[in-house]
């Protein structure tokens, strides 16, 4: 029965075994076929007809689209597909401004790299010209739609991975564009910075926006103390920007890269992970004991936290209070720092290397700014500090290794983790089961999450027993927060990260062609991990001492400001309310919900019982009516009503009905 | 002419105190979605229902229309651009289409078309008058080939345009305007 299924490409055998498509075992045979609109992750789209190959009997056909059958024979590289290839390639270079020299992604680009491969040049079609305004509302990416060739790339990331669609294609024909809705800003609408439109994107159409100029001014400033924090992702993904393999732990020489470009101190951003672990594990096991605002949902990833709260405002008191490792990392720094080394705290710069873009915008928050500016000054991806490294000169492969400074420097295995998916998990458990059981025995059922969106887990630890969920991709952390809020979710614990693999895979780290990269990286950190003398939270008692020294007890009033913070639910995109009734001066103003929340909260039959009584009674002088999208304050019962300034939760007609009266 | 502008423009402010409440076009959209029972496979006849009511496509409405669906509004924005059938800006109380089919073109009617732009102080880009008064729009034939250059404003049709003629329309319909708001 167990009959063995082969295809022949280029004249060899190869065996049949999962694959999807003809393409995926061309390269796993170690024969490459150029694409284009094709990401291992995504759905396949079959577009840009980069992946031609011919099959015996069928013709020209994308390899991408193509299942494998027994007995196929398929050429890769006969005239016809080169031809073919090129021609396509062509026409794609023709609607796409051809600026590499200044372009983000020069070096990086498929376009580029195809068209050197493929020997293009000249491009036999005339170019479209259009000259289009860069996008920079957001903190986080920049758009430069005159690089798009319409891929879609983005727009399946965007909805296939995060579930978001933020992104889509409008208009047609020659005018035909990838837009975010209303054609308005990225940084206007529900994008949650999470990058991974930018991190498959293969031009320079979409890219992180960068933060290396402003880095080396504070640098090049004598008067300025500069120091770097480093996430742990960083440390297994930036040797792949110097032709390592991915996964390659390159930590000593990161630090002796950011020392030589000028940093005045090298931290590592798992020190505060550690910090993370002792407040989250702390708070979960307060919330276990108390039966409270279950499940707890961790808040490190801050695009999850941006998606929270525009789609789930309900669930916000359930999300960690926790900062994220970066801003722990930011408020400790300047709360210690400056006064340690003598320096104005306006004199004293944060900078992060991260593997992402959201962090850049997380920074950015208000409220991780206080008198003394923000807490962390500036972020910079992988990708950019790969390329600081370049244009200074420094041979980074040749690097001698060095070790982060203290008192941010000592970090343990379970600090580490926090860079892939499942970790942070694994790290509370950790803590809760040394912290209940005095040893860690039990944490062997968390281990290597990356290859899956959700992995669910059993964890018993002594009495405590509890369920927990680890969740990448915002598309899968919808659905567990749908069942939440019906109340059929059996969890007590979920981690959330929006990148798939966690934040290894992270839009700033170098680009990828294949998932595997990933599940390397992840290898990489366990491999700290494992090699670590330190394996949990409690045992780094340079943690124990940033306590003793600074912040007291976790739950002091000094741990809570500098290491906690607060959400708010948002709008998802910038607008104005409906008018629908009323005189221009109103004694009364009434505007009702009509964000999704409160639809389902019954606002329609809100409305409607409103408008017939303000038209019966002949009170359109008196009464104003607006339907509103979304106060920001969905937490409360729905429906939102907001009377004059006062918003009313869970607002009845008769409540309304009152103030009329009251007026009358 | 002076009826014609007068039945043309009293069908009008019926239309536009129908239009123009709020609260109803508000209704007409929830009953839309109800109609179509919120399936947002439903898309396309939902926002051509709206337009119906709206004669353009409002952003906050499509805004209402892809939280009420369940779909991102990129989405909803992506298929109203998508089909030159919907507006995306509001039209004028009065919607002037100048023929451009082939026996109109011949006898001038761009020079008619460019004539109105300039006495409204329209360009390409900017089809509709700021007083949202006028909409100026070209259509291929209109089928009154016998009468070229012809146009059409709000369902009526006026033939062998000349400039002068083509002015004193609009010249009429502005004075009506202006009587019915004294
Ligand atoms: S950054 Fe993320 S949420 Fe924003 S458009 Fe890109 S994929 Fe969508
Ligand atoms: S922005 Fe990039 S990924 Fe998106 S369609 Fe354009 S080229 Fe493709
Ligand atoms: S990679 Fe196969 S069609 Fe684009
Ligand atoms: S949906 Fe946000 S307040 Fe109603």
């Amino acid at each position: 029965m167990n009959e063995t299924k082969t295809i022949k490409i280029n004249g060899c055998e190869y065996l049949i075994e999962n694959e999807r498509n003809v393409l995926e075992i061309a390269r796993k045979a170690g024969i490459d076929i150029p694409t284009f609109c094709y990401h291992s992750e995504l759905s396949v789209y079959g577009a840009c007809r980069m992946c031609l190959v011919e099959i015996e009997g069928r013709g020209i056909v994308t390899s991408c689209s193509t299942p494998p059958e027994k007995g196929m024979v398929v050429w890769t590289n006969t005239r016809e597909v080169r031809n073919i290839r090129k021609l396509n390639l062509e026409l794609l270079l023709a609607n796409h401004e051809r600026e590499c020299t200044t372009c983000l992604k020069n070096g990086t680009c498929s376009l580029q790299k195809l068209s050197r491969t493929m020997g293009i040049d000249k491009i036999r079609y005339k170019s479209k010209v259009r000259k289009e305004m860069h996008d920079t509302s957001s903190t986080a990416l920049i758009r430069d739609p005159n690089k798009c060739v319409l891929c879609g790339d983005c727009v399946r990331a965007c909805d296939e991975i995060q579930g978001i669609g933020a992104i889509d294609f409008a208009w047609r024909g020659a005018n035909a564009k990838v837009v975010p809705v209303f054609n308005r800003g990225l940084g206007e609408i529900e994008c949650v910075d999470c990058g991974q439109c930018a991190r498959v994107c293969p031009t320079g159409a979409i890219v992180p926006k960068p933060e290396i100029d402003a880095v080396w001014a504070m640098i090049d400033d004598p008067s300025v103390t500069v120091v770097a924090q480093v996430a742990p992702a960083i440390r297994v993904a930036l040797g792949e920007y110097f032709s390592l393999s991915a996964g390659t732990i390159t930590t000593g020489k990161l630090i002796a890269a950011l020392r030589n470009i000028g940093f005045d101190n090298v931290y590592d951003t798992a020190f505060t992970a550690d910090v993370t672990v002792i407040e989250e594990g702390s708070e979960l096991l307060k919330r276990l004991s108390e039966k409270k605002h279950l499940p707890l949902i961790t808040s490190c990833c801050p695009s999850w936290v941006k998606f929270a709260e525009q789609y789930f405002p309900e669930l916000l008191e359930n999300l960690s209070t926790c900062r994220s490792p970066q801003q722990m990392f930011g408020s400790l720094a300047h709360k210690i720092m400056p006064d340690k080394i003598g320096k104005s705290n306006d004199k004293f710069k944060v900078v992060s290397v991260m593997p992402c873009t959201a962090k850049k915008a997380e920074a950015a928050r208000h409220e991780f700014t206080t008198e003394n500016g923000r807490d962390v000054d500036a972020v910079i991806t992988t990708q950019e500090l790969g390329k600081m490294i370049e244009s200074a000169g420094i041979r980074f492969t040749d690097l001698k290794d060095e070790d982060f400074d203290m008192p941010f420097g000592i970090a343990s295995g379970a600090g580490i983790i926090f860079g892939m998916s499942g970790g942070v998990t694994e790290a509370v458990v950790r803590f809760a089961a040394e912290k209940i059981a005095g040893s860690i025995d039990t944490c062997e059922v968390v281990k290597n999450r990356v290859t899956e969106g959700i992995t669910e887990l059993t964890v018993n630890i002594g009495d405590t027993s509890f369920k927990s969920a680890v969740v990448y991709g915002l598309k899968n952390a919808r659905a567990i927060c749908k069942d939440i809020v019906n109340g059929s979710s059996p969890y007590q614990v979920i981690e959330v990260m929006a990148c798939p693999g966690g934040c290894i895979n992270g839009a700033g780290q170098p680009v990828i062609t294949d998932f595997k990269s990933v599940t390397k990286r992840a290898e990489g950190l366990r491999e700290i991990d494992n090699k670590s003398k330190i394996s949990t939270t409690l045992s780094n008692s340079s943690v124990a001492k940033i306590y003793k020294e600074y912040l007291g007890n976790s739950g002091s009033d000094e741990a809570h400001k500098l290491l906690h913070t607060h959400y708010r639910s948002r709008k998802r995109v910038r607008d104005d309310a409906f008018h629908l009734l009323g005189s221009s001066a109103p004694k009364l103003s009434v505007s009702i919900c009509v964000g999704t929340n409160c639809c389902l909260g019954g606002a329609h039959e809100l409305m409607r019982d409103l408008v017939a009584y303000v038209n019966s009674h002949a009170l359109q002088d008196i009464v104003e009516v607006k339907a509103a999208f979304c106060f920001e304050k969905c937490s409360g019962k729905a429906p939102m009503v907001m009377i004059n300034n006062d918003i009313v939760a869970g607002c009845t007609f008769d409540n309304i009905q009152k103030r009329i009266n009251d007026i009358l | 002419m002076r009826d014609n502008i007068e039945n043309m423009a009293s069908e009008n402010d019926a239309d536009s105190k129908k239009v123009a409440t709020p609260v109803r076009q508000y209704d007409v959209v929830v009953k839309i979605l109800e109609n179509y029972q919120y399936n947002h496979e439903k898309l396309i006849p939902i926002l051509h229902a709206v337009q119906e009511e709206y004669r353009y496509l409002p952003e906050a409405v499509m805004m209402y229309v892809a939280n009420a669906l369940g779909i991102s509004p990129a989405r909803v924005y992506g298929v109203a651009t998508f089909y030159a059938h919907f507006a995306l800006q509001p039209k004028g109380k009065y919607v002037v289409r100048v023929c451009d089919g082939t026996a109109c073109h011949v006898k001038g009617s761009m020079n008619m078309f460019e004539t109105i732009k300039k006495v409204l102080s329209l360009s390409d880009k900017k089809t509709t008058t700021d007083d949202l008064l006028f909409t100026v729009e070209t259509v291929s034939c209109l089928g009154a080939c016998g009468l070229a250059p012809v146009m059409m404003v709000n369902g009526d049709v006026y033939g062998q345009l000349t400039e002068n003629k083509v002015k004193d329309i609009i010249e009429n319909i502005r004075k009506h305007e202006a009587g019915v708001k004294k």
